[in-house]
């Protein structure tokens, strides 16, 4: 079909200047010069990052209460709510003498996230009743082995804000803390 | 001969509930009724328990407008009626789901259940089979209005096998009739009065009696729930599978809740209103030695998965008559088998402990790597 801008194709033989392709290679080379002093699309990753956008989904991080505390209380539901399937987590009763560790009376003993599987959809940090998942501005960094991307709990918990509180504050990033 | 001459009663009631008529026996209840009609039209009920003498008229869930009392004296009742203790009449016309007074009336009912009941269902085991989850998400209203302190009681053994959150308790009765009508002797029951009314055992005197299992079947909430399951796993990661075992105390048919080829919980089967399964009208109620002691599949001869609502969040991701596409590699690679770059068993952390194998709920203790020479 023909659209507006659609050109008939010129069939006559071409001039002697046209043949010597001089003009066509000047025109092609000042494209390319002018693209030297123009701003440059890329940016030197790992030195320079971008900054993400506040609503970005990155890395998950399992968070922690003002007491350092864990939140996850292993509910499941962002298993559930998981459409990659890719949230697995085994709970266990917290001992007394635990309480400094774990905010309810269940807690995840596992916690299992494999970054193969996952999209990044955010629907576990949405599930989730206890403020225990959401989503960084960060995203999992490369690794040479696929059994580098099933992040298990400690790969995913939070800095400790009592005992490390500038790491805590630094992995927390623009999340308000509500608590 | 006087009685040739009088008038008989007719054999059936008519009754409408709803617009939709239907004909009973004299001496039904309105709920029922309704739950011959089925569907929507049937009040929910907490309290009552079809299969337990005596249950119902404590939570008032079931509350429904009666617009004509009967053909006889078509008035209509001036309150709204606990469904589950009124009989019907002839001609009787009932409205729930029609009335705006009883809906309005179930969101205060609700709002009363909830008053003390704690936030708990992320920790709670009975979560995604709670009755009043179910009935505080259908009828309920979005937030609280209470402020104050609610009632809280430290959790309690109650024999080796029950756990007892009287925190998370309706009060409806049910386990006391269950224990009353099921199990020979009771030795447990409501204790004190208004607020402070508990269920409890005296001196927390356990329960030791082949049938006292059930009594976590009929509750409502998380109050009771089954210590041997306590924590291991959501209800709706388990996959629900009918069984039945040669039992000489019950009659053997159960719902194996399973992970895999583990049987993490044995209940009774339910029917449609959550209710014991009778079969020849004989509630099947299981004994304790099903219900805790056989978690082995092995135990079991297992009839096929259970029916689940499809509404019901239980359903999610089990993917009954799944039809995998044919696997080819290996016809098209001379027998080869594809190469596995991960097998997710060797590198995962989960499914390393037995946990049917557990008498209760799995701690710290039960994760971290056992000593050298255990």
């Amino acid at each position: 079909m023909l659209t507006q801008r659609a050109k008939e194709v010129d069939r006559k033989p071409m001039t002697f200047l046209e043949s010597i392709y001089l003009w066509n290679i000047v025109k092609g080379m000042g494209i390319t010069i002018s693209h030297l002093f123009k701003k440059k699309a890329t940016i030197n990753y790992p030195e320079q990052t971008r900054t993400f956008s506040k609503v970005f989904r990155g890395l998950h991080v399992l968070n922690r209460d003002a007491e350092g505390r864990e939140n996850c209380t292993a509910c499941g539901l962002c298993a559930v709510a998981c459409p990659a399937e890719a949230i697995t987590m085994e709970a266990a009763e917290r001992l007394p003498g635990e309480e400094n560790l774990y905010r309810e009376e269940k807690y995840a003993a596992k916690y299992e996230i494999n970054m193969l599987r996952c999209i990044f959809c955010g629907l576990c940090e949405e599930a989730c009743p206890k403020d225990a998942i959401y989503l960084s501005q960060t995203f999992a960094p490369a690794n040479y082995g696929r059994k580098g991307f099933i992040y298990k709990k400690e790969d995913l918990l939070i800095p400790n804000p009592v005992t490390d509180k500038e790491a805590y504050e630094k992995a927390l990033g623009d999340k308000p803390v509500k608590n | 001969m006087a009685d040739e001459v009088k008038k008989e009663a007719p054999a059936n009631f008519k009754v409408t509930i709803d617009n939709i008529t239907v004909e009973v026996a004299p001496g039904t209840s309105i709920l029922t009724a309704a739950r011959q009609i089925g569907g929507d039209v049937t009040p929910p009920a907490m309290c009552f328990y079809s299969k337990l003498k005596g249950s119902g008229g404590k939570c008032r869930t079931c509350l429904v407008e009666v617009a004509a009392g009967s053909t006889a004296d078509p008035r209509p009742m001036p309150k709204l009626v606990a469904s589950c203790r009124t009989n019907v009449m002839d001609g009787m016309i009932v409205k729930n789901i029609t009335s705006e007074r009883v809906q309005e009336a179930r969101a205060g009912v609700v709002e009363f259940l909830l008053i003390n009941h704690p936030l708990d269902c992320p920790i709670c085991d009975q979560a995604g089979e709670c009755h009043l989850q179910d009935l505080s998400y259908e009828h309920g209203k979005e937030g609280t209005r209470y402020e104050f302190k609610r009632r809280t009681f430290e959790k309690e053994d109650i024999g080796p096998y029950i756990q007892l959150h009287m925190t998370r308790c309706i009060l409806c009765y049910r386990c006391t009739y269950v224990a009353d009508q099921i199990t020979d002797n009771r030795v447990h029951g409501i204790l004190d009065r208004g607020d402070h009314a508990e269920i409890s055992t005296y001196i927390s005197k356990a329960i030791d009696n082949d049938f006292s299992g059930n009594m976590i079947d009929v509750c409502p909430v998380g109050a009771l729930t089954d210590k041997t399951f306590r924590f291991k796993n959501r209800v709706w990661f388990t996959k629900p599978v009918d069984a039945h075992r040669d039992c000489d105390k019950c009659c053997g048919k159960v719902t194996l809740w399973q992970r895999g080829d583990d049987v993490l919980r044995v209940t009774s089967r339910k029917d449609e209103w959550g209710e014991v399964q009778s079969y020849d009208s004989k509630p099947g109620w299981i004994c304790n030695t099903c219900r805790f002691d056989k978690k082995h599949a092995k135990d079991w001869v297992i009839e096929g998965p259970t029916t689940i609502n499809r509404h019901s969040v239980i359903s999610q991701g089990h993917y009954l008559g799944l039809q995998k596409p044919k696997e080819t590699i290996a016809e098209v690679m001379g027998g080869r088998e594809p190469k596995l770059l991960m097998d997710i068993h060797g590198i995962s952390d989960v499914n390393k402990v037995e946990l049917s194998e557990l008498p209760g709920p799995a701690t710290s203790k039960t994760f971290t790597p056992a000593p050298k020479g255990e």
